[in-house]
């Protein structure tokens, strides 16, 4: 039964067909001559409305356009993980073989590779009931995933009425049969279809309680986000954006990680998929990309299908967390998805909101980041999906729609700062513009996993930044000399902070990831270093003083590089030097 | 196949409307006639059944209603191609204009190319020597990379361009297989005139392709001239294995143009008046720089922008900003001090240098001394800050060797010769040097071991 339409218009990535199709709204339907993808996003009386995934250049008026019958939806199952897809989940590679190094139209490639025989342990057997998410099947995805297959979520309780044995089966090929109470029977296999507009149903969602440890001291210690949290990451061009997002994708504790490059730079993709395949993950011991999903629409992609690349990714990462992973998605950027919308809404003749965008910018916007949580699953397994959006301001200026949306709907914000970045310090993330709302939420995990103590060093750590910015007005004005000295001590152990703790080479082998211990003993050691000064000035000695002879202020900025991950019991020997210093003072002046 | 259409419905700026059209289709190409002999082509930019709107290149100007002949082609817009387009010069439809006919072309294009596929590039690491410190050593100009200059008008922006050309491409290490794609939009007469002559002077004139369409040609022309120059550069570069270093200047011309169009089409606008679809269109351009698997050739841009009252937050070099892997902006400012090539490596930045410089592609320290040069200049900012407030006699001694610095920096490190090609080591011994006019315990963005190597008290 599909369904046929003839094109009326074509403008752009829009085409219209006349009369009455019969077309579902969000189904997906081949248009021309040349299978070119495309969605219904409008239907009126006697008109209809299609977004072409692809370049429509060529299509006329009279061409047909067929229904599929089905809503656009991905392919779920084996074969993800270690991939690289576009907007639409077609993978980059059999695109590649298909049509050589450009993406040429209407090429024709399966989203998985149905043809590969994956080993698969059935975990199901005949009279077994099954629900909606009922693990039916396991098979060893990559090193990393143990990938579990699902009765999908929109199924009701059934009995299995078949069960194959183990062995080794394609994606496609049935492996149990299930019976519904009404007596009408359903054959399962590794893969399913679902939707990518509509979020995979869940269970129950739980508040925020562990945080995602991204091995960054800006984020974790600062600014942390929890698993199933949401956080954005404005900044305009050239501060660090993709930087920050690239070391979260590496480093972070998520089981699985989605990266949706989202109109963005085609060499970026190429580096990521090259690091990737080199690079080790700490955790496991295997190869980053054995846990990566990259999803590419670069920006000379076409846009409809930049629009749709982040609800693929989402939809990729909710079927994970159904197995009871703990997904993060990496989108970069959305701004260029926002802008997407407001391409397609300008030529729909949409009225336009603020700066262009449709009014229902917002509501997108909060649709996609609501689909981020910590869930209990239908299976009763817990999962989480942890989405960090960056949002590309034009200019630069924080006050422009999309960041000021993404606002209201994340609880984490990492401001990107341009004076930060071209200091080149890295990351350019700004103490005093960024936030994290899970703060509180996570104090608990934070008392129990790293530190009774941990919340307040951060909370003196924050104050004393904050004292420093107040006190650099001053300074702005009349110079520092002017200062009394434990001012200029404050002024002194926030350098330490900045440069010692807050700024991190993602270069350097040790420093790129820090873990949380570590994290704690540097603010330690700071804060003691702070408090032992702090002693000195009260004595009366100026920091002229302080800073004489072997400087240990250098000392202790340097431990970012000096103490290796695994040697913690190092810190002891600095809290010893802290103490012959103070000592040492102590003789000489006191 | 040839049905000829007369008369047109409608003629509104470059757009005109042609009805009762059967079979045309999306972005194909038309040829018009007018009674006096004259022709122009156009595309269609728009369809709805049998009324397709069509955008004219060369102008509407002497066509009417009644005495156009409308041919449709049945192709997208093509451009022949042969490697005899080396040394030649096309207007900006890429129709010959050096006098010296036809090319007999091999492969006939789209202009319009097709997104290359991330999994095909090659990632970009190989540096290209431009012997201007400033960007060798700061913002390192890599192979492949699409790195534009943000410039204003009356800026040096043309000669820092000719400056690259001619050292990056026709140095020691210049090759048979290195050649130049120029085009030009909606530049002045004089501007063409002066890369002309620079390609000639230096002898590299047979090794460029120069597309131009000037500030009196026709704006919707425009349009097409960085596409068909890219399409050009991408044959060159992937079929014929050459290295291709594409100039596109204006880009802001470009942008310009696309507004006329879309405004005369009653879009919608977005910000200052441009299409929605500005940043695809950009993106569709920039993206075309770069390396494919497997072939030996490279397309490396560098776009030249002229940014709309000096401000770098309009959309032109945003948008640009946001594509692009880095830009080198140019400083009224310290053009005003005379300082050549007037370079503000703050906002400067090369996204690929990271990976195409250091240990086995420049030298160890690279990476650091970078760094550290642009961490120590963001403080000349503020010890000058604070100078205009108290004066410079009450400044700290360390705050006065940072103005110190920072004069030396931009005299000596940015600052050099038209003529001048300085190698890797020269620029990052002049920045030991400079740093050396600060004390050692200021340095802190470079690792101990590097830094007890290099390091030494530059006295004065």
């Amino acid at each position: 039964m599909s369904n046929t339409g003839i094109i009326y218009g074509v403008n752009g990535p829009v085409i219209y067909l006349k009369g009455d199709s019969g077309f579902k709204i969000s189904e997906m339907v081949y248009v021309g001559p040349e299978h070119l993808v495309g969605e219904i996003i409008g239907l009126k009386k006697g008109m209809t409305t299609v977004q072409v995934f692809e370049e429509t250049t060529g299509l006329k008026p009279g061409d047909t356009v067929t229904g599929t019958g089905d809503a656009i939806s991905v392919l779920l199952g084996p074969g993800i993980i270690h991939n690289i897809f576009d907007g639409i989940q077609r993978p980059l590679e059999e695109i590649a073989k298909a049509s050589g190094k450009y993406i040429s139209r209407g090429v024709s490639v399966d989203s998985l590779d149905t043809e590969k025989r994956w080993n698969t342990h059935i975990t199901v057997k005949e009279g077994d009931v099954v629900g909606p998410g009922s693990v039916i099947a396991e098979t060893q995805e990559t090193d990393s995933i143990l990938h579990k297959s699902m009765v999908p979520p929109n199924l009701t309780e059934a009995t299995v009425i078949h069960a194959a044995s183990d062995g080794a089966y394609t994606i496609l090929e049935p492996i149990v049969t299930i019976q519904f109470t009404d007596g009408t029977t359903k054959d399962l296999a590794l893969a399913q279809k679902w939707p990518i507009r509509i979020p995979r149903p869940t269970h129950k969602r739980f508040p925020a309680s562990v945080p995602l440890v991204t091995g960054q001291r800006i984020l974790d210690t600062l600014f942390p986000i929890a698993k199933g949290g949401t956080a954005a990451v404005p900044g305009g061009f050239g501060t660090g954006k993709t930087m920050t997002q690239h070391q979260i994708a590496k480093w972070s504790d998520a089981d699985i990680i989605i990266y949706i490059g989202c109109g963005e730079r085609g060499n970026e993709m190429t580096q990521v998929l090259e690091d990737f395949s080199k690079l080790i993950d700490p955790k496991s011991g295997n190869l980053m990309m054995d846990r990566t999903t990259l999803i590419a629409n670069t920006s000379n992609m076409p846009v409809a299908a930049r629009e749709a690349s982040i609800y693929t990714g989402v939809t990729l990462a909710e079927y994970y967390r159904d197995m009871g992973y703990d997904v993060a998605i990496m989108a970069d950027s959305t701004s260029r998805w926002a802008e997407a919308l407001r391409e397609l809404s300008g030529r729909l003749e949409e009225m336009p909101a603020e700066e262009g965008f449709p009014a229902y910018l917002a509501s997108k916007l909060s649709a996609f980041y609501e689909r981020a949580g910590m869930m209990q699953n239908l299976n009763g397994t817990e999962g989480s999906v942890s989405i960090i959006g960056a949002v590309s301001p034009q200019g630069g200026d924080f006050s422009e729609p999309v960041t000021q949306n993404t606002k209201r709907f994340v609880r984490c914000f990492w401001g990107l700062d341009k004076s930060l970045a071209y200091a080149r310090h890295f990351p350019a993330i700004h103490w005093l513009t960024s936030y994290s709302e899970y703060l509180e939420d996570l104090t608990p995990w934070y008392r129990e996993h790293v530190s009774p103590k941990f919340v307040a060093d951060r909370n003196q750590l924050m104050a004393i930044l904050n004292q420093e910015s107040s006190l650099m007005e001053i300074v702005k004005l009349i110079g520092s000399d002017v200062l009394p000295d434990d001012q200029k001590l404050t002024l002194e152990i926030a350098r330490v902070i900045r440069l010692g703790f807050l700024q991190q080479n993602a270069f350097h082998a040790e420093d790129t990831c820090v873990p949380m211990e570590k994290q704690f003993k540097m603010m330690e050691i700071i804060l003691y270093l702070y408090e032992k000064c702090r002693a000195l000035i009260n004595r009366g000695m100026p920091v002229s003083v302080l800073k004489e002879g072997n400087n240990i202020f250098e000392k202790i900025i340097s431990i970012k590089y000096d103490v290796a991950n695994n040697q913690l019991d190092k810190f002891d020997q600095y809290k010893q030097d802290i103490d012959t210093f103070y000592d040492n003072i102590m003789k000489k002046n006191g | 196949m040839a049905i000829e259409y007369l008369g047109l419905s409608e003629i509104n700026g470059p757009l005109v409307v042609l009805e009762g059209v059967k079979n045309a289709s999306y972005e194909e190409i038309v040829e018009f006639h007018m009674d006096d002999g004259t022709r122009k082509i156009g595309r269609i930019i728009e369809i709805y059944e049998d009324k397709a709107v069509i955008q004219v290149f060369e102008g509407t100007d002497g066509m009417s209603l009644g005495n156009t002949h409308t041919r449709l082609t049945g192709r997208p817009m093509e451009i022949g191609l042969s490697p005899e387009i080396l040394g030649r010069t096309f207007n900006g439809i890429g129709q010959p204009i050096d006098g010296l006919g036809d090319i007999t072309p091999d492969v006939k294009l789209n202009i319009n190319g097709l997104p290359l596929n991330p999994v095909a590039r090659e990632y970009p690491r190989n540096y290209i020597n431009t012997g201007i410190s400033a960007i060798d050593g700061l913002t390192t100009l890599i192979r492949g990379q699409k790195l534009p200059i943000f410039s204003g008008n009356g800026l040096p922006h043309d000669k820092l361009a000719a400056q690259i050309v001619q050292q990056a491409s026709l140095g020691e290490d210049s090759d048979e297989d290195f050649a130049i794609v120029f085009a030009a939009m909606g530049v002045k007469y004089d501007v063409a005139e002066f890369f002309r002559r620079t390609f000639e002077e230096s002898g590299a004139a047979d090794h460029v392709v120069m597309f131009l369409n000037l500030a009196n040609d026709p704006v919707v022309e425009r349009l097409l001239t960085p596409k068909i120059a890219l399409t050009a550069a991408e044959y060159l570069a992937f079929e014929k294995g050459m290295h291709i270093l594409v100039i596109l200047t204006d880009i802001t011309s470009f942008c310009e143009a696309m507004r006329e169009v879309s405004s005369s089409k009653g879009e919608i606008p977005s910000r200052k008046g441009y299409p929605g679809y500005l940043y695809s269109e950009l993106a569709t351009l920039y993206e075309r720089a770069g390396i494919v698997k497997g072939k030996p050739g490279s397309v490396t841009q560098i776009p030249i922008l002229t940014m709309p009252n000096d401000d770098i937050t309009h959309p032109i070099p945003d948008l640009t900003g946001y594509i692009t892997e880095g830009q080198i902006v140019l400083d009224r400012q310290l053009h005003g001090q005379a300082i050549y090539p007037p370079i503000n490596v703050l906002p400067s930045l090369s996204r690929l240098m990271k990976d195409g410089i250091g240990e086995g592609y420049t030298r160890a320290d690279h990476q650091d001394v970078a760094n550290q040069l642009f961490s120590c200049y963001a403080k000349v900012g503020d010890a000058r800050a604070l100078a205009s407030v108290i004066g410079e006699d009450e400044l700290s001694p360390l705050d006065k060797r940072y103005l110190v610095f920072g004069k030396a920096f931009e005299s000596e490190f940015v600052g050099q010769s038209e003529t001048e090609n300085r190698s890797i080591t020269e620029t990052l011994d002049k920045g030991w040097e400079l740093l050396g006019l600060l004390p050692k315990e200021e340095l802190d963005r470079i690792d101990t071991k590097i830094l007890d190597k290099y390091y030494h008290e530059t006295v004065r």
